[in-house]
């Protein structure tokens, strides 16, 4: 089942110059894992903020075309309705934080839905854990690091469990190593509670093991869509200045010298497991 | 030539956020810092620009402590790009960004011009030049904030997480001209957790953990040693990462590059066909 659809999206900020979104018809199923990815300027952001209804609502304009979320058309539904469906993680995450202590703002969504304090408790102490951040509940986000603030921003997102998990850039300013957890816990809602996840990312050699969609836009534009293999393999990937995984690039500067591995890698398990068999098969 | 001695940093809310960080970088170096959330990190630099002054020890900038110059005196010689662009974007369009600091030093119109024109267009921004920075994607506002330093021609840099928001071609611009910039004697310092840009551009890593520096060496040395990587929150580079998983087969352990990784295996090939 469709849980996104939009249909010749079209868009120009009230402000721009140029159309932000220019005929974009994409669709993404219950329980998939898109990562969302393409030049800077491409329009990733823009077409999130469709998802949850800040374009139009709140930056204005006039949104052509159709967007579908949840079965909600995103025009006649609010914000504040379509936020029980949909969670997004801004790309900056000061942007997001408002609230006095750490706590209170990864609360305050919750609040808001009028879950039970108990169960809001919980679901507080769950996200704190996984972001890594429960000892600093008490801080004010303002006095955060980069990275720890980062962590709040999500922890807020997790926190309410939405059907569609929209994040942007969610781990820029994260280690890597609390980033990989992150994702982890991502994938993992993904896998077992079926919430769908977008991920814009530029990052790809971190992400998109967990992938099984891959779309990347460019000027405004959906300029490829599909498998992840696929479209990190194409040469328009690689051309308009998508980072691919440097287990792909590998498998295809190897090609060049004639080189050639069984199938195309996305990340190390497979590089590493592809490249053993050439190895050890050489050698005997 | 930046010389750190003993530096200890308590914020206003009693956190400690750098507890004795002694460093020296010598002009013309390339330096990545890196490190988990919170190591200190940013606190770090913000006191090599003066923004930050130390709780106990010394920070030194050619000779001369940070506590007896003000910060738009060094801001002169020492360029800084915050991790969050936000925090230094304030014009109202992008050309009068660029242009802010160039007009404060004091440059003639005619050079300053010729300055933003050159910042813009190293950094893609050329046809934002009489866009407001707030109606830009959050990689390009980071990039304003990129040129707008860049443009003075300070003689060390700064750059706080300079690759958000940036795709790979933008990356690799940016890699091209921090060479350039080595090359001309300028110092660059970058804090960054992104591992494969590091990879790439092969700087002198220093490792941060708990207000402390806990390791430094070259790129290749620091982001395969699967102690220090660990002990500073780091994942290697997936090349390293393949070859560590390839490590049963003799293979060099220490490659991070994938035209190195393709060159190690041709010539393992080689040898055995
Ligand atoms: N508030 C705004 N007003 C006017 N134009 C805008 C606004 N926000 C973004 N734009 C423009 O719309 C286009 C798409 O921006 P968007 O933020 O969607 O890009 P993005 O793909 O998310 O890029 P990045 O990877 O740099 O974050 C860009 O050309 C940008 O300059
Ligand atoms: N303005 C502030 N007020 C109080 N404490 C702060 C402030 N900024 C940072 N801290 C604290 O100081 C410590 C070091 O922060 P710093 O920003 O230097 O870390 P960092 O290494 O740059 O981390 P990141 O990778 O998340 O950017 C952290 O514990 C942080 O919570
Ligand atoms: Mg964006
Ligand atoms: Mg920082």
């Amino acid at each position: 089942m469709a849980i996104i659809e939009t249909t010749d999206l079209t868009y120009t900020y009230p402000a721009g110059t140029k159309l932000s979104l220019q005929d974009v018809s994409i669709t993404v199923e219950q329980g998939e894992f898109v990562v969302l990815t393409g030049p800077s300027g491409g329009g990733k952001t823009t077409l999130c903020r469709c998802f949850n209804g800040l374009v139009p609502h709140f930056y204005g304009g006039k949104l052509e075309g159709n967007v579908v979320v949840t079965g909600l058309k995103v025009g006649e539904h609010s914000i504040y309705e379509l936020a029980r469906h949909i969670g997004l993680v801004f790309q900056n995450p000061e942007n997001q934080l408002f609230a006095l202590s750490v706590e209170k703002d990864v609360a305050f969504g919750l609040e808001n839905l009028g879950i039970p304090r108990g169960d809001i408790r919980k679901q507080v102490d769950w996200a704190l854990e996984i972001t890594g951040i429960t000892d600093l509940r008490e801080r004010p986000p303002h006095e955060l690091s980069g990275g720890q603030q980062q962590r709040v921003a999500i922890a807020c997102v997790l926190a309410m469990q939405p059907n569609v998990m929209i994040l942007d850039e969610p781990t820029s300013f994260i280690d890597p190593v609390g980033a990989q957890k992150i994702f982890d816990v991502i994938n993992e809602l993904n896998k077992k509670l079926g919430i769908t996840v977008i991920l814009v990312e530029h990052r790809l050699d971190l992400a998109s093991k967990y992938a099984n969609h891959v779309i990347v836009m460019d000027e405004g534009k959906v300029v490829l869509d599909g498998e992840p293999r696929e479209v990190f393999n194409s040469d328009s990937a690689r051309l308009i200045g998508v980072g691919i995984p440097k287990a792909t690039r590998l498998y295809q500067i190897l090609k060049e010298k004639g080189i050639s591995l069984k199938k195309v890698p996305v990340n190390s398990e497979e590089a590493s497991q592809l490249l053993r068999e050439v190895l050890t098969h050489d050698r005997g | 030539m930046i010389a750190v001695k003993d530096v200890y940093f308590t914020y206003p809310n009693g956190v400690e956020a750098l507890s004795g960080v002694s460093l020296a970088i010598r002009d013309g170096e390339f330096i990545a810092i890196m490190g988990q959330n919170g190591a200190g990190k940013t606190t770090l630099v913000k006191h090599i620009n003066g923004l930050l002054k130390p709780t106990k020890g010394e920070v030194a900038v050619d000779g001369v402590s940070t506590r007896k110059v003000s910060v738009a005196k060094l801001s002169r010689k020492v360029g800084f790009v915050f991790q969050n662009p936000d925090h230094q974007l304030f014009c109202e369009t992008v050309e009068d960004e660029v242009a802010f600091a160039l007009r404060n030093f004091g440059f003639k119109e005619q050079l300053i011009k010729k300055r933003v024109t050159w910042a813009l267009s190293l950094l893609n921004l050329t046809r934002y030049r009489q866009t407001s920075p707030f109606m830009l994607s959050g990689g390009e506002r980071k990039r304003v904030a990129l040129a707008s330093v860049l443009a003075w021609n300070p003689d060390i840099v700064i750059l706080d997480e300079p690759t958000i928001g940036q795709d790979y071609q933008q990356k690799e611009k940016l890699r091209q001209f921090i060479v350039q910039l080595n090359t001309q004697g300028k110092t660059v310092i970058i804090v960054t957790h992104d591992v494969e840009f590091v990879a790439e551009c092969n700087p002198h890593v220093i490792l941060m953990a708990q207000g402390k520096i806990v390791a430094e060496g070259g790129a290749k040395e620091t982001l395969t040693n699967r102690d220090l990587v660990t002990q500073a929150f780091i994942v290697p580079p997936q090349v390293s990462q393949i070859f560590f998983e390839l490590s049963d087969l003799k293979l060099p352990t220490n490659v991070i590059d994938v035209y190195d990784a393709r060159k190690v295996l041709l010539d393992r090939l080689e040898v055995s066909s």
